[in-house]
């Protein structure tokens, strides 16, 4: 029998910390061969990017420690070469691209200078790498190579950094790529471009591909085959079609369960009487830069509008403008009928009380040397007609209760709570003031998958229990079609279309929002094979 | 660029002004020169002449008037006590100084650098430790004290180096090697927690993934980005030393601007006293441009 091209066989890794010894990976196995498309799918801290990192040698010892196991590279051992050889196979026989290409490409250096120095660094000489550079930058898709060789990564978008980071590691044709969440921070459309960019590349050059996600949709579009971690350990592997239809681990059954976007879509409310919320052409300018167009909106009384687009599209100034955070260039909005740009400072001071907001990490939007208890009370130290004192320590617990967390947490730091767990803390801090209409900019879009359900489901229940309104911004169009009652499209600072949600996901009329649709992706190989088609018609057809 | 060197120009003319101005009036509230220069003994009408020679009997706003006037001509009048032009006086100072200064400054840039990403890349092993350790001696170590120590064992003891003075490159030995090593120990630290930061980047991961060697690793990936915050102290320790080293200087007779500067406050040579700050505030703002220039070359990011 041929040994596999990738083989990792019964691998555990340790790491060494203050809180003792963490098993971040035990008794892993998995192979790739040639051609294959390997996906490892697991929320965060399942130990996906540990396993990827064993492969590489990025794993630092200490305090990292690889326990037990083998990593076979065309059965030769990795693990007992020297750093010497391993270097030599770093790069030019196994590549690796990462999720944030900003953070992984050198501020300081020119991207020509990097992508060639993959090449000089495994001995190619330089006037060589350097043409092969202008081809692979040709090859992803960079206009203009030659001049935009000198330029820096700030000066890219970030899909094209991506597009960079994959043309470098690509540079010496590897025999296998590693690509942890590669698309991860990018937005729908580009998402799309760079895992068929990345699929392209591997028709022509063979290459195996082990791909690392958290996401059920990515794992649709480009696995052959599919490994589902969690906590540690492989629960279940097989054919990506065979484990979505047919997942035989509890938690394997969760995760597909709570993958959004297969939920009955809400029906229109017809929700009579006086808008909450009614915005009149609201424009903002950043000097030249206009970041918001004429944008008009109205939000009903207990009603969910969810803002969608990519990144720059304008959605999130939307949300900071009516806080009132920001200025507006022009325009009027009308809470409950009155202007909030024409509010006294005592009267915003009010109005502020009603609309509050969610953020989208809420490791940094809450106060780290701050107890829960005080973060939550804050509230009624900032509105004291809200609650007399003697009342506070009963309605925090009443709240922690409210968000599906147990009273005595109250004495708790932001730090010792899992991401979800704190997300619902600053869930239970705006409710403290008794809000009217809740903007949540990207609220969920940080959590992980079956977290992210649970927060749904827990918004949801608040707006049937107390009436709540959502200004709900996403980029995630799965989240958006189970939760939202409207839907409003945005694009370079334009509101291009608006309609139920219903209307939006069954007839979109805007060609906008068909390429958004056509982009996103579903948990369902089956399914998405069938979109990926009709996007690939969509494209033929465009001129 | 052109327009930024430009807007710092006027901005540090506008400081240079204002340092005139308050240099000038408080150094007349510390006395009455021709108290210090002539003997005690000296008649009334000697006391006069010499008050009217040097323009001390006219109103205070007058001889500041005369005083700018003779700065925008870059005369800063004669000193008192040596009879030569001030300017002259302080440039011949400060060139010392400047030597002294900039091959500390040079020797501290280089081995801080060294040292110091060296051990960051090892951060807690033996080399960090002993790095570190000594760093901290030196930053701490007051220079007073370690000058005499030096003297009393290099040039009395072993007789290796002379105590003080000029004349020889033996003579530079021990005023820059005391001067080394307190900046050495600021600089060490500032390097090592810079490029402990750069060290775990993500674009250090990045070019481990490529197979980069250890030694590109440290000195081109990270230490590049690791620069600017080492820059900058390193830029105020390079500052504080054009202003000449006082306590070395004195220690070791070294005739530079630090000493000049003490002496002429000390013997209420106002001209000397002028002239000297003008001087270290013009190289001061130049450095501070330099490095400002070497910001935006070490980091494309940074653009004025």
């Amino acid at each position: 029998m041929s040994a596999h091209l990738l083989e990792v066989r019964d691998l555990s890794v340790e790491f060494h910390t203050v809180h003792g010894q963490v098993k971040a990976v035990q008794s892993v196995s998995f192979h790739l061969d040639p051609g294959e498309t390997l996906v490892i799918l697991g929320e965060s801290g399942s130990g996906k990017s540990v396993s990827a990192s064993a492969v590489m040698n990025l794993i630092d010892m200490p305090p990292g420690e690889i326990t037990s196991g083998e990593v076979l590279y065309r059965g030769k051992s990795l693990l007992d070469m020297t750093g010497e050889e391993r270097r030599a196979i770093n790069g030019a026989k196994i590549a690796m691209i990462f999720q944030d290409p900003l953070a992984h490409l050198n501020p300081v250096y020119s991207v020509g200078w990097q992508i060639i120095e993959m090449m000089t660094t495994h001995g190619m000489p330089s006037d060589q790498a350097k043409q092969r550079a202008i081809e692979l930058l040709l090859r992803v898709g960079i206009p203009d190579p030659e001049s935009r060789m000198r330029a820096y990564p700030h000066q890219f978008s970030g899909g094209q950094r991506q597009r960079l980071m994959i043309a470098m590691a690509l540079a010496l044709k590897p025999d296998i790529l590693i690509a942890d969440e590669p698309t991860t921070a990018l937005d729908v459309t580009v998402q799309a471009q760079i895992l068929a960019l990345l699929k392209e590349l591997q028709a022509e050059t063979g290459m195996g591909l082990l791909l690392i996600t958290h996401d059920l949709g990515v794992v649709a579009e480009v696995a052959d085959n599919v490994v589902v971690m969690n906590a540690g350990e492989i629960v279940e592997s097989g054919p990506a079609g065979e484990v979505y239809a047919n997942p035989q681990h509890p938690y394997t059954k969760r995760l597909i369960a709570s993958a959004p976007g297969r939920g009955e879509m809400a029906e229109p409310v017809k929700a009579p009487g006086e808008p909450l919320l009614r915005l009149e052409g609201l424009s903002k300018s950043f000097g030249k830069f206009e970041a918001l167009k004429d944008a008009s909106l109205t939000v009903m009384p207990g009603e969910i509008v969810a803002i969608v687009g990519e990144s720059g599209s304008g959605k999130s100034t939307l949300a900071k403008t009516l806080l009132r955070l920001e200025e507006p260039t022009s325009g009027e909005a009308f809470y409950k009928g009155r202007d909030l740009f024409k509010m006294s400072q005592k009267e915003l001071f009010g109005m502020r009380r009603d609309i509050q907001m969610v953020f989208q990490d809420p490791t940094q939007s809450l106060n780290p040397r701050m107890s829960v208890y005080d973060l939550i009370s804050e509230a009624w130290v900032i509105h004291p007609e809200i609650l007399p004192k003697p009342k506070w320590r009963e309605r925090v617990a009443e709240l922690l209760g409210l968000v599906g967390l147990s009273p005595d947490h109250a004495r708790r730091y932001p730090h010792q709570f899992s991401g979800g767990q704190r997300q619902r803390i600053a869930i239970a801090r705006v409710l403290a003031l008794e809000p009217k209409l809740v903007v949540c900019d990207e609220a969920v879009s940080a959590l992980d998958v079956s977290i992210q359900a649970q927060v749904i489901d827990l918004l949801d229940g608040l707006r049937r229990d107390f009436g709540l309104s959502y200004i709900f911004i996403a980029h995630d169009l799965p989240v958006v079609r189970d939760f939202a009652d409207r839907v409003v499209v945005m694009q370079g600072g334009r509101i291009v279309e608006e309609g139920t949600v219903r209307q939006i996901f069954e007839a979109p009329r805007n060609d906008y929002t068909r390429a958004l649709l056509a982009a996103s992706l579903d948990p369902d190989p089956e399914v998405q094979a069938k979109r990926r088609a009709a996007r690939l018609e969509l494209e033929v057809l465009r001129p | 660029m052109r327009h930024f060197i430009g807007k710092r120009a006027f901005a540090s003319a506008l400081s240079l002004i204002g340092l005139i101005v308050l240099v000038f009036f408080l150094s007349r509230l510390t006395g009455d020169p021709t108290a210090l220069f002539l003997p005690l003994d000296a008649s009334l009408e000697s006391r006069e002449r010499f008050r009217e020679l040097h323009g001390l009997n006219d109103p205070i706003i007058v001889q500041f008037g005369h005083y700018v006037w003779d700065v925008l001509n870059l005369d800063f009048g004669d000193s008192i006590r040596k009879a030569r032009p001030a300017l002259e006086v302080v440039l011949s100072a400060f060139q010392w100084t400047l030597i002294l200064a900039l091959t500390t400054v040079f020797l501290v840039t280089v081995a801080a650098i060294i040292i110091g990403s060296l051990a960051a890349f090892y951060a807690g092993g033996v080399f960090d430790r002993i790095a570190t350790f000594l760093s901290l001696i030196g930053a701490s170590a007051p220079d007073f004290w370690i000058a005499i120590v030096a003297i009393v064992l290099f040039s009395v003891n072993l007789g290796w180096l002379p105590t003080s003075g000029t004349g020889t490159i033996w003579h530079w030995v021990m005023p820059i090697a005391v001067l080394f090593i307190r900046p050495f120990g600021l600089a060490l630290q500032v390097v090592r927690g810079s490029m402990i930061t750069a060290l775990s980047s993500a674009y250090v991961k990045t070019a481990r993934a490529k197979g980069v060697k250890a030694s590109p690793i440290i000195f081109v990936h990270a230490l590049r980005n690791a620069l600017l915050p080492v820059i900058t102290v390193i830029g105020d320790l390079a500052a504080g030393m054009l202003n000449g080293a006082v306590v070395v200087e004195t220690i070791f007779g070294f005739p530079g601007v630090g000493k000049l500067m003490i002496d002429s406050i000390l013997q209420r040579d106002f001209t000397v006293v002028l002239a000297a700050i003008m001087v270290s505030a013009m190289a001061i703002f130049l450095m501070n441009l330099l490095i400002d220039i070497a910001y935006s070359v070490l980091d494309p990011r940074i653009r004025y």
